[in-house]
């Protein structure tokens, strides 16, 4: 469950002119396993600091004139790899509200949606457009009742799913939704347990320990 | 039209439809571990809500456990706490959990086949993103994130989008001495690590019904890393007689009802994808990557790649060569390695301990390379070492170790020193993945054994 999502969200951006940004760059393990505030101090590791731990100057999260972005643009299938959610807390954590990427990695873009941070895809050339306009400081409003990204005189809509805007700006409770469907559940099981009686109950005795 | 596998799959746990373009997904078969697993169970504790079918969840532990002999959940780091609260909320909802001392633990996705929990037309998830790997059953496997792993605990159900349909088949013959994996990596070489984003992919065609299903588990593994969260081989002959007898596979009566059912599980010849692809197996050649994302991926004869034309993807190729410290132009062959790593649930299967075992006999580990072979299961390990496999391996200087996930993700201890070179037959080439500054080359069992025993990046021709 998470907060409702701001219906309009007005902020400089910043530019992450990489395809493939994988999990494991985003939170790598080590992070992981010392909990959620490593996550975020460490997200993008690999980006901000150099192999002695120490920041990075070319750190594109460490720019003055982007302090409290809210928006993050990035290449192609940005997320790809891992399922560790921690790669949203992550981008959530950073500031960010919202992320625009050509694509995403499949389980990333679910889990930014769990985590209260909207993935917007738009085609590679307007996010390309939307990159240099944020490289000159301007501002990305992103509208997402109306399903739309502006930036000075462009405007661009965008795609996603009736169901998870609903449920990102009301931080819906998607366990709640699920168990209000236990009628349709009871006669799905009843009718596949005839169908398939060989899936449900299959716990067995342990085999002798080794 | 026809209707293909991947639409009887859905249509078949689809619970109802939510509107929005969702729907109500039902699950047939949970599987936990040690990294994702406990904060899962944990944020549904705090919830006060029960598990709703420990009767189809099941845990064991593999990413953060050493893989040391007499390890216990102390050992590493990475299991000191995870384990011990894997043990408490499973023992606490009625999981069967596969533990340390159980001589069916394992990596999840090599279990999950082996014991006969995956099958044919089942919904698996896991909150592991190589699931998929159980989609060489015809199952409808795939990882999800911690929130979900919640949400299908609470509810043995999830809200999904449907993904696109994407068909690849693969005619004709592999040639010898060209695997599953240098298919997959050459799949991903030529179609982009995008390839397949919001894709759910069937693999069909001769060569894929040619696999066996250990090598059909190697092709659907790196599904994820060609983009897909779901991959797939339509259930066949191979299929059922993998899993017949196997623990938990349904016996007797209710085998052959499964079995009448899953037959009925593939594409129509006239169903239509929003993708369909083709390619010849003669094609494919042994594969290695040389950089940082699976799509960096060249035959093992060739030379790196020269920059492309596009400024950005040229920046990101000369950053991979910086971090992989190689030069474009190059031929890869030669260059010095100092690990080599078998195992993974990409290729930590008996088979693939066979085919190392085959280039690695008689032969000695070159000076100065630490070689590890990590059986993907107890079960894998008991078979492979009735059958001398681990004699083989220390025999030539290699670490025989103890089941898990181990120098895939670095968390358990076992790693890849910073600006070491290694040869894994694992799934990711990430930066730091193997390790902060680790420099991973992804290959098949035979080359990276190849690699141990040659000291450089080469292939098992080198050494005939």
């Amino acid at each position: 469950m998470t907060e409702g999502f701001p219906p309009c969200i007005v902020s400089r951006a910043v530019v992450l002119r990489l395809e493939n940004v994988d999990t494991d760059v985003i939170t790598p393990i080590a992070r992981v396993l010392q909990g959620r505030e490593a996550v975020v101090r460490f997200a993008f590791e690999p980006l901000r600091f150099d192999a002695e731990g120490a920041p990075s100057p070319a750190d594109p999260f460490n720019d003055p004139e982007r302090v409290g972005a809210e928006v993050l643009i990035a290449g192609r299938n940005f997320g790809c790899g891992s399922s560790r959610e921690t790669a949203a807390w992550a981008v959530r954590g950073l500031g960010f509200q919202v992320v625009v990427a050509p694509s995403y990695g499949d389980i990333f873009y679910s889990n930014c949606l769990k985590t209260g941070v909207l993935p917007v895809r738009l085609a590679a050339d307007d996010v390309e457009t939307l990159m240099r306009a944020a490289e000159n400081l301007d501002d990305i409003e992103v509208d997402l009742p109306q399903q739309r990204v502006r930036c000075g005189a462009r405007q661009y809509a965008f795609e996603i799913g009736a169901l998870q805007k609903e449920m990102l700006l009301s931080g819906l409770d998607e366990i709640g939704m699920m168990q209000a469907q236990a009628p349709a559940q009871d006669a799905f099981d009843r009718r596949d347990s005839l169908a398939r009686p060989w899936v449900r109950d299959r716990q067995r005795a342990p085999a002798a320990p080794r | 039209m026809g209707t293909s596998l991947f639409e009887r799959l859905w249509d078949l746990h689809r619970v109802r439809e939510m509107g929005g373009g969702m729907d109500l997904v039902s699950i047939d078969l949970h599987l936990l571990h040690d990294l994702s697993g406990p904060g899962a169970l944990r944020a549904l504790a705090q919830r006060g809500l029960p598990v709703r079918a420990p009767g189809q969840t099941f845990a064991t532990p593999d990413h953060g456990i050493a893989t040391t002999p007499g390890r216990t959940a102390d050992t590493s780091e990475g299991s000191r706490r995870s384990l011990p609260a894997l043990r408490r909320y499973c023992e606490a909802a009625g999981i069967q959990l596969f533990d340390l001392d159980s001589s069916e633990q394992g990596i999840v996705h090599v279990i999950g086949p082996e014991l006969g929990l995956t099958l044919p037309g089942l919904s698996i998830v896991c909150g592991d993103s190589h699931t998929c790997t159980q989609g060489a059953f015809g199952a409808l496997a795939w990882g999800i994130g911690s929130t979900e792993i919640m949400q299908a605990l609470a509810t043995q159900m999830l809200i999904l989008e449907r993904p696109r349909s994407m068909r690849i088949r693969v005619d004709g013959a592999l040639k010898p001495g060209v695997t599953a994996k240098d298919l997959i990596l050459y799949i991903i070489g030529r179609w982009g690590a995008a390839g397949a984003v919001g894709h759910a992919v069937e693999f069909a065609g001769s060569a894929v019904e040619a696999l066996s299903m250990e090598e059909r588990m190697s092709l659907c593994n790196l599904a994820i890393e060609f983009g897909a969260r779901f991959g797939f081989v339509a259930p066949d002959e191979t299929t059922y007689a993998y899993l017949e007898g196997r623990p938990y596979a349904p016996q007797g009566a209710l085998w052959d009802a499964a079995l009448e059912h899953w037959r009925g599980l593939r594409s129509d010849p006239d169903a239509a994808f929003d993708q369909d692809l083709c390619l010849h197996a003669g094609e494919v050649d042994p594969q290695v990557t040389w950089g940082v994302t699976l799509d960096n991926v060249i035959g093992l004869d060739r030379a790196i790649p020269v920059a492309p034309e596009d400024a950005a993807e040229a920046a990101a190729h000369a950053a991979a060569l910086d971090y992989m410290g190689l030069e474009a132009g190059v031929p890869l062959a030669g260059v010095p390695v100092q690990h080599v790593f078998i195992g993974s649930c990409a290729n930590g299967r008996l088979s693939d301990l066979v085919a190392a075992a085959d280039v690695v006999r008689g032969r000695r580990v070159a000076a100065g390379v630490s070689a590890w072979v990590v059986p993907g299961s107890q079960g894998v390990k008991r078979a492979a070492e009735a059958m001398g496999l681990h004699t083989v391996f220390r025999d030539a200087g290699f670490d025989w170790r103890e089941p898990g996930c181990s120098m895939c993700l670095a968390m358990n201890g076992d790693l890849v020193p910073s600006g070491a070179r290694c040869v894994s037959t694992s799934n990711r080439n990430f930066v730091g993945r193997q390790g902060p500054g680790a420099r991973t080359h992804l290959a098949s069992p035979a080359t990276a054994a190849a690699c141990a025993i040659l000291g450089h990046i080469g292939g098992a021709a080198e050494l005939a």
